[in-house]
């Protein structure tokens, strides 16, 4: 038996309306309050609310980490498979709580948490992209609409079964890109999708444009001649036979390589593991994509201070955006931290 | 132009001593086919297998995917330019053999040959897990370069599909449907309502291992063209790719382009399907900047209200297609592209690398980074030596108990990006 | 990666050929380069003299960061 903690508010455990939301968190082991109710008729037996936590909504919000922390400590008391909070409507300190706490247990306990909330609800914003939350209606006339559709999917959650897109599951769109089979091929939807264009009716675009965050530019290196430049490159030049087995297209790792005494990369010591170009021309002379040679002799004739003493490289092909800032917040510091002035990122 | 396409279904395959067709059965001779094959002398063996629907075989690493034709009616022959002389094609009558594919296979050129499994899983991702497929494993001289050997197995595959379409030259197609469509000004006579649509497909054209070839022309060696959408069912445009698996064009998509069909299914109904544009994906800026401008100033020329763009490939291309994108509804034609998405394995990646707010209306082929695991399959037809060397791979790829843990990526056709299959994503 | 190069407060150059995609994730110093599997390269040139074409754009590099900038600039 699948065993749940139902978190809901004062107004739902029917305690009172906004007089009493700063009633403090409570742990009612064994009762299933209000929305429980529907919960467990939806569950048909293959669930369990063994407890329920009612929290005021003021008292959650304006003691947010005493709430966040006895809560925690009431859920894992109970030592549930699945945590549901709310649905929270359009209550907007409510769905802020329930958000807050499912991805506190989600995070803390490991467990699979789920809530559901209007889509306009400060909460939804907040922790979309943190825990599944079901789009309901902006009122609680939704209820049965919003447990038809947070029963299945927390039970799939449950299971580990794949998790299909939000469109098929009834939750907030996440960002988070999910595969699944259209009913007609590609071409025949672009051919479709067009006719609307064309005939200025509304049409639904499968990928909505990102939109991009900007950093400010850094100040100028202010003598070169006297800057230790270090090199960086997503074209996945790498010592010889590929040592820490880079990915030729999505990368998860990247390579820290010391090129200490190197005044030349040749053929015969250095080649690429990228995967998304004609590799050719950078295995016979990887110096086309990393310039050590050019930088040697600027080291030497004293036009750059130094070449800093590592590289760092991956492969940009395909490799998630995610992986390639998670790379470079590891190195960044480091070059921080060894005095290096400036960066020549080189890509393919 | 016009084209009478009949096809003649093949319902199985089989090894025997001579090549024939009979009542929708292909015998396949082998000693035929190795000398077809062997006429190269880069090429030192082959191996004929077949692989059919539900079998539990894997064929990897897959280079191209063709579908035999020939020339029944009408100027050149299939594959002009390449096996057949240079000519104009797609006009008067080609046979297809539908049903099946000829898959050539064989030690890796690149990093980006695919996989194709005949059941389970992977199967449902690959449009030919549905084909019967005849593969040839074709193994090269020693010491020869990367290239030489991506050509010569390229050829040996066409040679070997042009051998047994013409199998098929006296048979009696089992389907005919016609294909026409009007010159630019017979066009704006018969069609005076309809919105003018083109085509505009980009070829993969990067390099070396990254090529297509149109009349034989190296992709990367033209501007932008105009084809009658007919031309690409005769083989004007053949694949020469190593680009990851899932979203190149096997020459089989080529002949069967399915923005090409889709569109003729509305020619003359809601839409004058005016021709196909092709442009290319090249690795230097100026030549990216020339091609969409180019492709647009075509549009703008032809008066077409409405275009779709195809895209090949990802990365660098995906500048070609928003650059194509822009700069077309720029000239005020309405755009639809169609792409893929490398979004990473949880999804939660940017998918494309380059991004415009014109392009708002997007067909998506799925995310290639989703990770699937591939069962282990009784037979494999090539090698899966370099399996963890495929583009979607890696050293962690197989498991202990042999199946494969893979990105989509590795399937041939997984997230085409004409549209050929049904996988998308939101 | 780029960003997060700038964001640790090191000023960052960017080389890449195609310069749409460098201005589209967010470089700040942006030099155009060759071609994607050369991009400091030439293999048509003799050794010497694609030597001195990689020099030029690394030179040119150096000058990119030597310089201040508002905001994305391709040098």
């Amino acid at each position: 038996m699948i065993k749940v903690v139902h978190y809901i508010n004062q107004f739902f455990a029917q305690i009172g309306g906004e007089e009493m939301a700063s009633y403090k968190a409570e742990l009612r082991v064994g009762e299933v309050l209000g929305p429980g109710l529907a919960l467990k008729a939806g569950f048909k037996g293959e669930a369990e609310i063994v407890a329920t936590i009612v929290c005021g909504d003021s008292y959650f919000n304006e003691n947010l980490e005493q709430a966040k922390a006895d809560i925690l400590e009431m859920v894992k008391s109970q030592k549930p498979d699945l945590f549901i909070a709310g649905p929270a409507f359009n209550a907007g300190r409510y769905g802020v709580a329930c958000g807050t706490i499912c991805a506190e247990v989600q995070e803390k306990l490991g467990i699979p948490v789920i809530t559901g909330m209007y889509v306009e609800n400060p909460g939804a914003d907040m922790f979309k992209k943190d825990v599944y939350m079901i789009s309901t209606k902006n009122s609680a006339a939704g209820m049965k609409a919003a447990v038809d559709k947070m029963v299945p999917l927390a039970l799939k959650l449950v299971r580990k079964e794949r998790i299909g897109t939000a469109a098929q599951e009834g939750y907030i769109p996440n960002g988070v890109r999910v595969n699944f089979f259209e009913e007609e091929r590609g071409s025949k939807r672009a051919v479709d999708m067009l006719l609307k264009k064309l005939a200025g009716k509304e049409f639904v675009t499968e990928y909505p444009m990102p939109s991009f965050d900007r950093v400010e530019p850094n100040p100028p290196v202010k003598d070169i001649s006297k800057a230790k430049i270090a090199l960086v490159t997503s074209g996945g030049i790498c010592p010889k036979g590929n040592p820490d087995h880079i990915e030729s297209s999505n990368a998860t790792r990247y390579g820290e390589y010391d090129i200490t005494g190197v005044t030349d990369l040749t053929s015969d010591t250095y080649e690429t593991a990228h995967g998304g170009y004609d590799p050719v021309y950078a295995n016979e002379d990887a110096d086309r994509v990393l310039p050590v040679d050019v930088l040697r002799d600027m080291e030497k004739e004293g036009k750059i201070g130094s070449l800093y003493h590592f590289f760092y490289t991956t492969t940009g092909n395909g490799t998630a955006v995610a992986s390639a800032k998670k790379f470079a917040d590891e190195f960044a510091p480091k070059l921080k931290a060894d005095g290096v002035d400036a960066v020549i990122l080189t890509s393919t | 132009m016009r084209l009478e396409l009949g096809s003649i279904f093949i319902k199985d395959i089989q090894f025997a001593s001579e090549l024939k067709i009979e009542s929708g059965t292909l015998y396949v001779s082998k000693d035929a086919l190795r000398q077809v094959v062997l006429e190269d002398e880069k090429i030192k063996g082959v191996e004929f297998d077949i692989a059919k629907p539900g079998e539990s075989v894997r064929i990897t690493p897959v280079k191209d995917v063709i579908e035999p034709r020939v020339k029944v009616e009408g100027r050149g022959g299939i594959f002009p330019g390449v096996i057949a002389p240079v000519d104009t094609v797609g006009e008067g009558k080609t046979y297809a053999l539908k049903g099946m594919a000829v898959v050539t296979a064989g030690k890796i050129v690149g990093f980006q040959e695919g996989v194709i499994d005949m059941t389970g899983k992977g199967a449902q991702y690959t449009p030919f897990s549905q084909t019967l497929n005849l593969v040839m494993v074709c193994e090269p001289v020693d010491n020869i370069k990367q290239h030489d050997y991506e050509q010569a197995v390229r050829l040996a595959g066409f040679r070997v599909a042009v051998k047994l379409g013409e199998l098929a030259k006296d048979l009696t197609p089992d389907e005919t449907r016609v294909y026409e469509t009007p010159t630019i000004k017979e066009g704006f006579t018969m069609y005076p309502g309809l919105p003018r649509v083109a085509y505009v497909q980009m070829l993969q054209s990067q390099g070396l291992l990254h090529d297509t070839y149109v009349y034989g022309v190296d992709a990367k060696k033209i501007v932008p063209t105009i084809l009658n959408p007919t031309e690409v069912m005769d083989g004007a445009i053949i694949s020469g790719n190593c680009v990851s698996a899932c979203d190149k064009n096997p020459t089989y998509v080529h002949l069967n382009n399915p923005v090409v069909h889709d569109l003729f299914d509305e020619h003359g109904k809601t839409i004058n399907f005016v021709c196909q544009i092709i442009t290319n994906e090249n690795v230097y800026l100026a030549d990216k900047q020339r091609s969409s401008d180019w492709t647009a100033k075509l549009c703008k020329m032809l008066d077409l209200d409405g275009v779709i763009v195809s895209q090949e490939g990802f990365g660098n291309p995906d500048t070609d297609l928003i650059m194509n994108c822009k700069k077309i509804e720029a000239e005020g034609v309405k755009t639809v592209i169609i792409t893929d998405e490398y979004a990473g394995r949880d999804g939660k990646s940017q998918s494309l690398a380059d991004a415009d707010a014109a392009a708002d209306a997007v067909v998506t082929g799925g995310n290639a980074n989703e990770v699937i695991i591939l069962p282990k399959l009784d037979k494999v037809i090539g090698t899966l030596d370099y399996i963890t060397r495929i583009a979607g791979a890696s050293d962690k790829t197989v498991l202990e108990d042999g199946s494969l843990e893979v990105e989509l990526q590795v399937i041939t056709g997984a997230t085409n990006e004409t549209g050929f299959t049904k996988l998308s994503a939101r | 990666m780029v960003k997060e190069i700038e964001r640790a407060g090191i000023p960052v150059v960017h080389v890449c050929t195609v310069t749409p995609i460098s201005m589209t994730v967010g470089a700040n110093r942006i030099v155009p380069a060759i071609a994607i599997p050369h991009p400091l390269g030439n293999p048509a040139l003799d050794h010497d003299e694609e030597k001195a074409l990689r020099r030029k754009i690394v030179e040119k590099a150096l000058k990119a960061l030597s310089t201040p900038v508002d905001g994305q600039t391709i040098f």
